[in-house]
């Protein structure tokens, strides 16, 4: 029981609940107690502006934003991540980065966000606050705006504590010809850092690993990395981030795209000791881990050595190396260079990587 | 930070082996790796590119989650539909196709099925679900059996009535006699299990060696490990020399962890077993002794199952003998592949034909 209930003494009317702990139907309903919510709890984290204007939908002034020569990008994406919080980050950080990163892999400065919170009955509204706070201080890093917002409230067991929807707004130099297509034979494959922590820290916070780590995931705001990169390095040809299916299935669907062959050394690809102990107890894969703040860079060879320190002296790209080499016109195929020299064949993952058995 | 998982020194020592193995081949010899992770291995880095032609490397039946029978699937997938239960299995095993669907499938239709790391997670979820029945799917050879066994020891003293199992366990010693008596045996000597072995020692290894004057050598799964067993094994079978011999003494001894197999042979009696793709193998798997019989989820719920039909397509029998090599299949690659498997071999990472399409597609 909430501890704000009014205790009735002789005959008085029974005051509603204004003030819950838990998320509460409601919460949804459009009235009073979703406007408390709002204001209290949204506002209090996410408010600029814009979004406390209130409004139906964002006025955005356009001509004051969106300098000459430029191009609008957008891109959406859906959160749902079981736990909400694991080491190194939450849904609230996942939900602005996963979207800031999306938008800037096409070479666009990410500026505005919208937001959808699918809200479970019950949820604990303190719950709730840390995840703001956590949007608050992703989309700070990002130098990004959240400029409209929705919030629904579903029955119990209807959805699972918190889903978070972004859409995230962003203008791109059209000199940029930044895509999947535009891999070119003598390219070169450059990777921020080493590959798996999110997957592994994911999967610890749901209790599967069976014992302890200090494996924290990776997610970050990339935009800022990419920005330096693509003041210092132009002409890059592929920008992506290998979240879910990992550096293989993303590396396998920019090799389709572009219809090219990229040959992968494994010996160049950074794995920490404690993410490849846990993938080898487990049976899983780095290659197939997700990241959630690493970068795919696929450049002409002449610019790699440029990209490569551009890349190092920034924090999320210290460790920045060259994994590989685009190599020829074909129907796309990702190959890997293994230690003792032979080459084996990557695909995508197939369905989702279920340990091995022994 | 590791840079890959073997060492250069590791590399370079592999290397040499590999060099001695070419100096010493002169005959062509096929040899059996028995276990799915040695395959896995194999593939993953290439080492069958690295041997002479005249080295065939069969993939054995070594992949637990393929040898289940049909028939064991179908009851699972039974079990799992009805109200009340929770299912639970080791992960690969969740995408292994019934004659109609898989457990994934179940659970999308409703049916509560969770993937454990180990028994004892399913022992838990029985004691924090009284109103439930937990039954976990007992698969896997030897090395998984003591965790089944204690699990079920555990249950025993606390008199869970909730737990049960499946059970699905199968044993090596009894499948490689059967590959042995086979007609179309091609096999000449094989690397023996190193992980099994450590369970249940190498010493069941020497009349079967004796009887079917084939070479065995305990092997582990590291690149080294697997070009130090294959170079000791064709030592052998150049030298006309029939032994058992261990390439992993570092892991295991002649007579394995004995506490392990006490606590086996507590709990559990060989049965004949159905193997997928191959038939029944007398007294190749474990079931349960008449004293634990009461966890045993096969008579516990009262499944009646219909006639069972595998795909026409697949010759998974025939790959699981040794006899034919995944790329032999027409479906492989084309029909078959580890998005929409016919055949078990193809979900595991373990099984001969998923690590051929992850790893030999290159061609």
């Amino acid at each position: 029981m909430d501890s704000n209930f009014p205790v009735m003494q002789g005959p008085v009317c029974p005051i509603p609940i204004s003030q819950h702990q838990h998320i509460v139907i409601g919460h949804g309903a459009g009235g009073v107690l979703t406007h408390d919510l709002i204001r209290n709890v949204f506002q209090k984290y996410l408010g600029n502006v814009i979004l406390n204007q209130s409004n139906d939908a964002a006025l955005l002034r356009m001509w004051q934003e969106i300098p000459e020569e430029q191009n609008l990008v957008v891109s959406t994406d859906a959160h749902i991540v079981s736990p909400l919080f694991f080491a190194g980050g939450d849904i609230g950080r996942l939900a602005i980065c996963g979207t800031v990163n999306d938008v800037s892999m096409l070479g666009a400065v990410p500026k505005f966000l919208t937001a959808t919170f699918i809200l479970e009955e019950g949820f604990p509204i303190s719950d709730l606050e840390k995840i703001l706070v956590s949007m608050a201080e992703a989309a700070e890093e990002a130098q990004v705006k959240i400029v409209a917002a929705d919030t629904k409230v579903t029955e119990k067991g209807q959805s699972d504590g918190v889903f978070i929807s972004t859409t995230g707004f962003g203008w791109v130099n059209r000199q940029y010809q930044i895509s999947g297509q535009s891999a070119q034979p003598g390219d070169v494959v450059i990777l921020s850092g080493p590959i798996g922590n999110h997957g592994i820290a994911v999967a610890e916070a749901r209790g599967n690993l069976g014992f302890r780590s200090r494996i924290q995931s990776d997610i970050a705001p990339l935009n800022g990395m990419i920005a330096a990169l693509l003041d210092a390095v132009p002409d890059v040809h592929v920008l992506r981030d290998p979240t879910r299916g990992g550096l293989a299935t993303t590396l396998v669907e920019i090799a389709c795209q572009s219809k090219v062959t990229i040959h992968l050394e494994e010996e160049s690809i950074a794995v920490d000791r404690d993410v490849q102990s846990a993938c080898d107890m487990l049976g899983l894969d780095p290659l197939y881990m997700a990241n959630e703040g690493k970068l795919i860079a696929i450049v002409p060879s002449q610019s790699a050595e440029r990209a490569l320190e551009t890349l190092r002296k920034h924090p999320y790209g210290q460790k920045a190396v060259q994994v590989g080499v685009v190599e020829s016109d074909s129907e796309g195929q990702l190959l890997l260079k293994t230690p003792l020299g032979t080459t084996r064949h990557l695909d995508m993952l197939a369905g989702e990587m279920l340990p091995r058995i022994c | 930070m590791t840079n890959g998982k073997v060492s250069p020194e590791s590399i370079r020592q592999t290397k040499a082996v590999l060099e001695e193995i070419h100096r010493i081949t002169t005959q062509p010899w096929h040899i059996m790796e028995i276990c799915g992770g040695q395959t896995h291995a194999i593939m993953e880095y290439g080492l069958d590119q690295l041997l002479p032609e005249k080295i065939n490397l069969i993939h054995g039946p070594g992949c637990p989650v393929c040898v289940t029978s049909l028939e064991l699937i179908e009851r699972a997938l039974q079990i799992a539909a009805l109200p009340d239960v929770i299912f639970t299995s080791f992960g690969d095993m969740l995408r292994v196709p019934g004659s109609s669907s898989d457990l994934l499938g179940a659970r999308a239709r409703g049916a509560d099925v969770r993937m454990v790391y180990s028994p004892m997670d399913s022992v838990r979820l029985a004691q924090t679900n009284p109103d439930k029945q937990v039954v976990f799917f007992a698969i896997g050879f030897e090395t998984t059996v003591p965790a089944i066994a204690a699990s079920l020891l555990h249950a025993d003293k606390h008199g869970l009535k909730n737990f049960s199992i499946l059970p699905a366990n199968v044993l090596v010693p009894p499948a490689m006699q059967a590959i042995l008596q086979s007609p179309d045996n091609r096999v000449n000597a094989f690397l023996a299990a190193g992980h099994v072995c450590a369970i249940m020692g190498y010493w069941q290894y020497g009349p079967i060696a004796e009887k079917y004057q084939t070479p065995m050598v305990v092997t582990g799964f590291d690149p080294l490990d697997l070009a130090l067993g294959i170079l000791m094994t064709v030592r052998q079978l150049e030298e006309g020399r029939v032994e058992v011999e261990n390439a992993y003494p570092k892991y295991i001894t002649r007579d394995g962890n004995q506490t392990a197999q006490t606590m086996i042979n507590q709990v559990f009696e060989p049965v004949d077993r159905q193997w997928r793709g191959i038939g029944t193998i007398p007294l190749s798997g474990l079931g349960l002794k008449e004293v634990y019989s009461h966890f045993d989820a096969s008579t516990r719920f009262d499944i009646q199952l219909a006639r069972l039909q595998e795909s026409p397509l697949c010759i998974a029998g025939s790959v699981l003998r040794g006899v034919a090599k995944p790329s032999d299949c027409p479906a492989f690659g084309t029909l078959c592949t580890p998005t929409n498997p016919l055949g078990a071999p193809m979900v595991s990472a373990e099984g001969a034909c998923s690590a051929y399409y992850r790893y030999h597609k290159v061609n």
